[in-house]
């Protein structure tokens, strides 16, 4: 017992008396069970959103991106905001997985399964937008540089948009390889658990035969590390790269060498929102109250306090440097006076009202440590970080250099459907997820269960007093 | 006797299993393997299992992603088609290097990752359909199990295990 010491003044992050074959059955159990009505209500929903979606992407590549609102001077709006939006949330299932595993976080670990999943599901949709939005997506594959028939002809290396490809498809790869290596013990669990042949034979197959050997585990943890490691980099090159699609651009309001650090921040912020919302909900709904606690919900507002006071001081500076730099063009940036009073100045205010105004109720501790408030301010973020990015994008590009150019942007109910389509198709991916797979990284939680459950920090505790 | 028997003893608690260990290690005994439902921390180190060199691999393969991203921008920007895209110079790599850096750095990544990952599935025999090889399906849940070849000397390893507080100690003939 001496050598899971820790100190008294840490809270357990295990509540409740648990043994190792409590985490187990409290795990396995909506994999084990059945789903409910509300389970299939909540699907019904989100595949009914799906199927709109994929109707408004076909209706979009059979007739053309005209029936997009976008003009010839707004040429991203919808499409590159859901993009960037949808990559920004995945970064927070990276963060916990990785950085948070760098720096020994315990909370992290009943949490990150959830937050990789998410991950991955945002991804996916984000990894959809930069096909769609082209004007011939079939001729997408001309992005890669593989040896063809045109004289090998090549494609540039100078291109943001070519940098986000590799950057998209490396981030989406070693994503799923970490989450499916970290996912391997919890398979193998479920596979010398299950009764029912053909879930055996599922899990036997995915679990890759799984033993759980000492040098197994040895190898498996020098693994997490590692890619923990180079996960870390990667999420913050990956945000970095996505924000060059505008600093790298001659635009006022998107040249700006402040990017790639406050997109970071920002990514971080909104995905840590995400992340609120979606265990909100799954904690209550998988009976998981004792793994993610109070206390969780607390460090994951700290988080969002932090990077969102970076977000908040990257508002100010940018704010401040159009008015400094003197150029009559930065009179018209998204982070401007001409912003604040255009016609563009509702989604500029909704901005400050959601990312800045509403998440400061965090530093009272009341606030971030209810689950209510935390589940209303993470929907606020989320909407937040949302306007950020249209506002970035389409406030920027709807006044230009020229005044000649000078114009507005209105969604068509086909941008709409491909964006509530995504979330649809993200909710399907989440749902059927939780459903099937193990929610909780049961390796690590019985790791920490004696130096942090709450059981045995009483027990401790006890022992210190005599 | 034959020598293909081995003691399978299982424990509820790595606490418990860590001490067996100690036990068994310092009554000269050889353990031929340990499973565990978890990674149980200083394990390997008391079993004298060498360090895993998966993180050099992991180096090695960094360094190959690197090598590629720089040939390869090398080879398809400055090499075969030399061209001016926007004013950008592609007299040689090193004025156009800036422009590769986000290239280099995924590449870089890219390699580390999988090739480690990949090294790890085959050197710890992992795949999807890879037979499980725990004795007890127990292992993966709650149950540590020690698994001790038996040269001859069954009684006294027993007697050894019954000081360990095993909750369970089976002789098993492996085939």
């Amino acid at each position: 017992m001496s050598s899971h010491y820790e100190a008294p003044i840490r809270e357990p992050l295990v509540l409740g008396e648990k043994s190792y074959h409590d985490i187990t059955m409290d795990i396995v159990k909506p994999i084990e069970g059945k789903a409910n009505k509300n389970w299939y209500i909540a699907f019904t929903i989100a595949l009914i959103a799906f199927l709109w979606g994929v109707g408004c992407i076909l209706y979009t590549i059979g007739t053309g991106i005209g029936v997009w609102g976008l003009n010839k001077n707004i040429g991203w709006a919808w499409d590159i905001t859901n993009f960037v939006w949808w990559v920004g949330i995945g970064h927070a299932g990276t963060l916990i997985s990785a950085v948070l595993l760098l720096f020994r976080q315990k909370w992290r670990m009943a949490i990150n399964r959830s937050a990789e999943a998410m991950t991955i599901f945002a991804v996916f949709q984000a990894g959809l937008f930069p096909l769609i939005h082209m004007g011939r997506p079939w001729n997408g594959y001309w992005v890669l540089p593989i040896p063809n028939q045109f004289g090998s002809l090549w494609v540039n290396f100078n291109s943001p948009l070519l940098w986000d490809v590799f950057a998209i498809s490396t981030y989406l790869s070693v994503s799923l390889v970490f989450w499916w290596t970290g996912l391997l013990p919890d398979f193998a669990m479920i596979r010398d658990r299950a009764v029912k042949p053909f879930q055996k034979k599922i899990y036997a197959l995915l679990s890759f035969g799984w033993s759980g050997r000492a040098k197994d585990w040895q190898r498996f943890e020098e693994v997490s590390l590692v890619l923990a490691g180079l996960a870390t980099p990667l999420v913050l090159s990956v945000h970095t790269i996505v924000s060059m699609d505008f600093a790298t651009s001659i635009n006022p309001g998107w040249h700006s060498t402040i990017f790639p650090p406050y997109f970071v921040a920002g990514a971080i912020f909104s995905g840590f929102a995400m992340v609120q919302t979606l265990l909100g909900i799954m904690r209550k709904v998988s009976n998981l109250e004792s793994y993610i606690t109070r206390l969780h919900v607390e460090y994951m507002n700290i988080v969002i306090m932090v990077t969102g006071g970076i977000v908040a001081v990257a508002y100010a500076s940018e704010f401040f440097i159009a008015w400094y730099t003197g150029s009559p063009y930065e009179n018209y940036t998204y982070m401007s006076i001409g912003a604040a009073t255009g016609p563009y100045g509702w989604a500029f205010w909704s901005l400050i009202l959601f990312n800045i105004a509403i998440p400061q109720l965090l530093w009272i501790q009341k606030v971030r440590r209810s689950f209510i408030m935390s589940f209303i301010i993470s929907i606020a973020i989320n909407i937040g970080m949302w306007f950020e990015r249209f506002d970035i994008i389409a406030i920027v590009l709807s006044k230009g250099h020229l005044p000649s150019t000078w114009t507005r942007f209105e969604p068509t109910f086909v941008d709409v459907g491909v964006f509530v389509g995504t979330i649809g198709f993200f909710f399907v991916l989440f749902l059927l997820y939780a459903r099937t797979f193990p929610v909780i990284a049961q390796a690590e939680v019985k790791t920490i269960m004696k130096s942090s459950g709450e059981h045995y920090k009483q027990l401790r505790d006890g022992k210190n007093e005599h | 006797m034959s020598t293909n028997k081995v003691i399978h003893a299982l424990y509820n608690d790595d606490d418990v299993l860590m001490d067996a260990v100690k036990t068994v290690k310092e009554a000269n005994h050889h353990i031929e393997e340990v499973f565990t439902p978890f990674p149980v921390h200083g394990l390997d180190k008391l079993l004298g299992l060498p360090h895993t060199r998966l993180a050099i691999c992991a180096f090695l393969y960094g360094l190959t992603g690197l090598a590629f991203a720089i040939w390869m921008t090398n080879y398809m920007m400055i090499d075969n088609w030399p061209q001016d895209i926007g004013g950008k110079p592609s007299f040689s790599w090193i004025v156009n290097m800036p422009a590769f850096v986000p290239i280099m750095f995924e590449l870089t990544v890219f390699f580390a990752a999988h090739l480690m990952v990949i090294t790890f599935y085959m050197r710890s025999r992992l795949w999807p359909f890879k037979e499980a090889e725990n004795p007890d399906p127990r292992t993966t849940d709650d149950i540590f199990l020690m698994e001790i070849p038996v040269h001859n000397n069954e009684e006294e390893l027993t007697a050894l295990l019954n000081t360990t507080n095993a909750v369970e100690i089976k002789v098993i003939e492996k085939h």
